[in-house]
């Protein structure tokens, strides 16, 4: 229910926190973190810098948002990305699902990040050690890992 | 038209973003990027591989057969690589 598209960093905890204040009908929440890795594909990276597509950004990861809570009973949502110049181990992404069960919020969680990096529209420029830079591809393991969720699938739908 | 280039996209066109009249010949993605390529040979090294390439039409995802009349935004871009 709520999309963030910013620089700064995020607090997990404070985020959690503030999502799930005063609705006792949330009975599991469940949150994805995204790092900078200092290792890509073997070799050492040292940082990279998002780039992304403002306007479309904020529709595709509302759209995401918006898909979630049509397949699962979610109380409450909050996807943070963010863009800019990010170094090994800094925060890139958060995805928060709260729903009055589990399977709901672990599902819907996994679903997020899944569809995200394959519809959000973020390019990866990654910095190695040695100075040199180079776009980071797109993986098929992404791919797959968002067709699970394709609704023709049948499988991992809200129930 | 306005046209926005990404990423790989955006370093090989030299562009980031811009206003232009296309031709009225130009009436979906696959003739507009046609008419790209004949720009200049940056443009026609980093368009040359469409499968390469991610499409959107006003910030919705399109495909190369997706109609143009000529005062959309468009934008060129390499597969996402956010999360």
């Amino acid at each position: 229910m709520a999309i963030r598209v910013q620089q700064e960093d995020f607090d997990v905890g404070a985020e959690i926190a503030a999502l799930t204040a005063n609705n006792p009908r949330i009975g599991g929440v469940t949150s994805f973190t995204g790092l900078v890795r200092d290792m890509a594909d073997g070799e050492r990276t040292s940082a990279m810098t998002l780039e992304h597509y403002p306007g479309m950004t904020e529709k595709m990861l509302a759209e995401i948002d918006a898909e979630a809570h049509d397949r699962w009973p979610l109380e409450a949502s909050l996807i943070v990305h963010r863009y800019g110049r990010l170094e090994a181990g800094d925060r890139i992404v958060l995805v928060i699902a709260a729903s009055p069960h589990r399977d709901a919020a672990f599902d819907a969680c996994r679903f997020l990040i899944d569809w995200l990096k394959t519809r959000a529209p973020f390019w990866k420029l990654e910095e190695a050690q040695d100075g040199s830079k180079r776009w980071v591809e797109a993986k098929e393991s992404d791919d797959d890992a968002a067709a699970r969720w394709e609704p023709n699938d049948g499988k991992k739908k809200a129930g | 038209m306005k046209i926005l280039y990404f990423a790989w996209l955006r370093q090989r066109t030299g562009i980031g973003e811009e206003d232009i009249a296309v031709p009225a010949a130009v009436n979906d993605v696959a003739s507009l990027i046609d008419w790209l390529k004949g720009r200049g040979p940056n443009f026609a090294e980093a368009l040359q591989d469409t499968s390469t390439i991610r499409i959107a039409v006003n910030q919705e995802f399109a495909t190369l057969d997706t109609a143009l009349t000529g005062d959309e935004e468009v934008a060129l871009f390499p597969p996402m690589t956010g999360g």
